[in-house]
């Protein structure tokens, strides 16, 4: 089995599963519980948070636990819209968020917010210029992503900070792609929230974080006990939590090493399949990109087809996002950026990871080409490549 | 690799197939899931390829590839019969598969018989597929149509022009 899927999920490393056993097994208490099996997992709770927070560059108690990337970005935009209604209703972001982002903000809408959909260049880079056109008196929040998921295009969020910053506008970041990808100090970015999930960076599924800096005006989503400094209520997921921290910490040790070691292998896999088939676009190509990710338009085929045809052959990856795949609209960020529809029809994403070796990107590029040229050999668009 | 791959596959196939076609639908989640028919038919596509011109050809072409799928069919009619039929498709493997059934079917029956072949016969004949893919079966069917319906119109053209 290949794996090149790791945007969408990752194999938890065995020293996160290490770091977590104890918590599901002899320290299962509950952290608000006054006696000591409680206390140790309070303290559990808080030593993740304590790492957490020195590995992104911000202060402990500026880290929510959530259940994942999707309810901190929920929690972000809600969040904030809620605690500032009076304030204002008009919200800004950019078309290639992803769903968990452009969906609260559709249903923002229809709650009756405005919102602005920054446009994104050819690059797939948002266009932070228009950021300063689009702010109005109503303004309460901008929300940009740090790399997007599918393209892995590295987003101006500073830009945005500086821009939003002027007008004294809150900027919520997804992180998610980013977090053990990209050196990350959040008190430098100057964003005021920022979304993160574990199990995209070999930490287990159902946790995440939401970094609100000091003094942010955040409702809660959910009601009940006073978890999380009011924020967050809900028995913490501690096993998670101390798996989370652990995993941010593996990948942030071997950061650098995995940065060039993973963007020399995508930079083998791009260049074996362009120098074997015609017809290829790296989405995003030419753009400043977090090293694993190659996004691949194969003009002639369709995605899913390619998907299949590399599943049969052990080699897993997607047509985008794992929550659209199967969709049979092609990728809203593709779209986005300007990517003819049927380009974008003809889109995979290669994701590597970690665990990624050379052997296994030298055992893909000869399958995807393969596949694509059978593929093709039976479409019926081959004269119009 | 591909051994551990296809015997786990033929290890849920029986049950796939053991489900009526309207009870087939392991599409509730957003993943990629074929019987071994349909995945055959995908991998090895029958009579794929086109017709030269002819007054015994008949062409179809369904679909917009910039919103679906799109299927080229050509059909060689001889003695009232369907005597060859090729395919090409740009299309999900459902589309692929659909299609590619679809000539296995249509070969050697005459033009009504051909005619009366339905997307439900198609997917009857893969043993299933998923719900979600069920328009793609229908892709090859009207192409057939057409193909029917284009070689009508210049086999009377013929008749008429001789010359």
């Amino acid at each position: 089995m290949i794996y090149l899927d790791h945007n969408a999920t990752t194999p938890l490393h065995p020293r996160v599963l290490d770091a977590m056993l104890p918590y599901l097994r002899e320290r299962f208490g509950n952290p608000s519980s006054p006696y000591r099996l409680g206390r140790e997992a309070y303290a559990a709770v808080n030593r993740a948070r304590r790492r957490i927070a020195e590995f992104l560059g911000a202060m402990p108690d500026e880290i929510v636990f959530t259940s994942g990337g999707t309810e901190a970005d929920n929690l972000a935009l809600r969040g904030v819209t809620r605690a500032l209604f009076k304030s204002g209703n008009h919200l800004v972001t950019s078309t290639i968020e992803h769903h968990a982002v452009l969906k609260t903000f559709g249903d923002l809408e229809a709650l009756g917010h405005r919102v602005t959909y920054l446009p994104v260049d050819p690059h797939g880079i948002v266009d932070a210029a228009a950021l300063r056109d689009s702010l109005a008196p109503e303004t309460i929040l901008v929300s940009v992503m740090l790399a997007n998921n599918e393209t892995g295009v590295i987003q101006p969020v500073d830009e945005i900070v500086a821009i939003a910053r002027e007008r004294g506008v809150l900027v919520h970041t997804d992180a998610v792609q980013a977090a053990g990808k990209l050196s990350l100090r959040l008190h430098a970015l100057g964003v005021d929230l920022a979304s993160f999930s574990a199990h995209k960076i070999c930490g287990p599924k159902g946790v995440g974080a939401l970094y609100v800096r000091r003094g942010t005006p955040l409702a809660p989503l959910f009601t009940g006990g006073s978890h999380e400094d009011g924020t967050r209520a809900g028995t913490e997921n501690v096993a998670g939590i101390v798996g989370f921290a652990e995993a941010l910490a593996v990948a942030c040790e071997a950061q650098d090493e995995q940065i060039a070691r993973l963007g020399r292998l995508r930079d083998t896999l791009e260049g074996e399949i362009r120098a074997r088939l015609d017809d290829v676009i790296v989405n995003g190509g030419q753009a400043p990109r977090v090293a694993n990710t190659s996004n691949i338009s194969f003009k002639g085929v369709e995605g899913e087809s390619i998907v299949l045809q590399l599943d049969l052959a052990g080699i897993f990856v997607s047509t985008g996002s794992a929550c659209t795949t199967g969709d049979p609209e092609p990728s809203h960020v593709l779209l986005g950026m300007g990517v003819d529809p049927l380009a974008a029809k003809g889109a995979i994403r290669f994701s590597l990871g970690p665990t990624t070796t050379n052997e296994d990107v030298a055992f893909t590029a000869p399958r995807v080409v393969d596949a694509v040229r059978r593929l093709r050999a039976l479409s019926s668009l081959g004269e119009r490549l | 690799m591909d051994e551990e791959t296809s015997a786990s596959r033929s290890e849920e196939d029986p049950a796939q197939s053991q489900e009526g076609i309207d009870s087939f639908d392991p599409m509730s989640g957003p993943m990629l899931f074929y019987n071994d028919r349909v995945i055959d038919h995908f991998t090895n596509p029958r009579n794929v390829g086109d017709l030269s011109e002819g007054a015994a050809i008949g062409f179809g072409l369904v679909g917009d590839p910039r919103c679906g799928d799109q299927t080229k069919l050509w059909i060689e009619v001889s003695s009232g019969r369907i005597a060859r039929v090729r395919f090409r498709s740009f299309g999900c493997p459902g589309a692929i598969a659909t299609s590619s059934m679809l000539t296995v079917l249509a070969e050697g029956r005459t033009i009504e018989e051909a005619r009366a072949i339905t997307d439900d016969d198609v997917i009857e004949a893969l043993g299933g597929i998923p719900a979600r893919k069920k328009h793609c079966s229908l892709l090859g069917v009207q192409a057939l149509r057409a193909a029917i319906d284009d070689h009508e119109k210049r086999s009377s053209a013929a008749r008429e022009d001789p010359a």
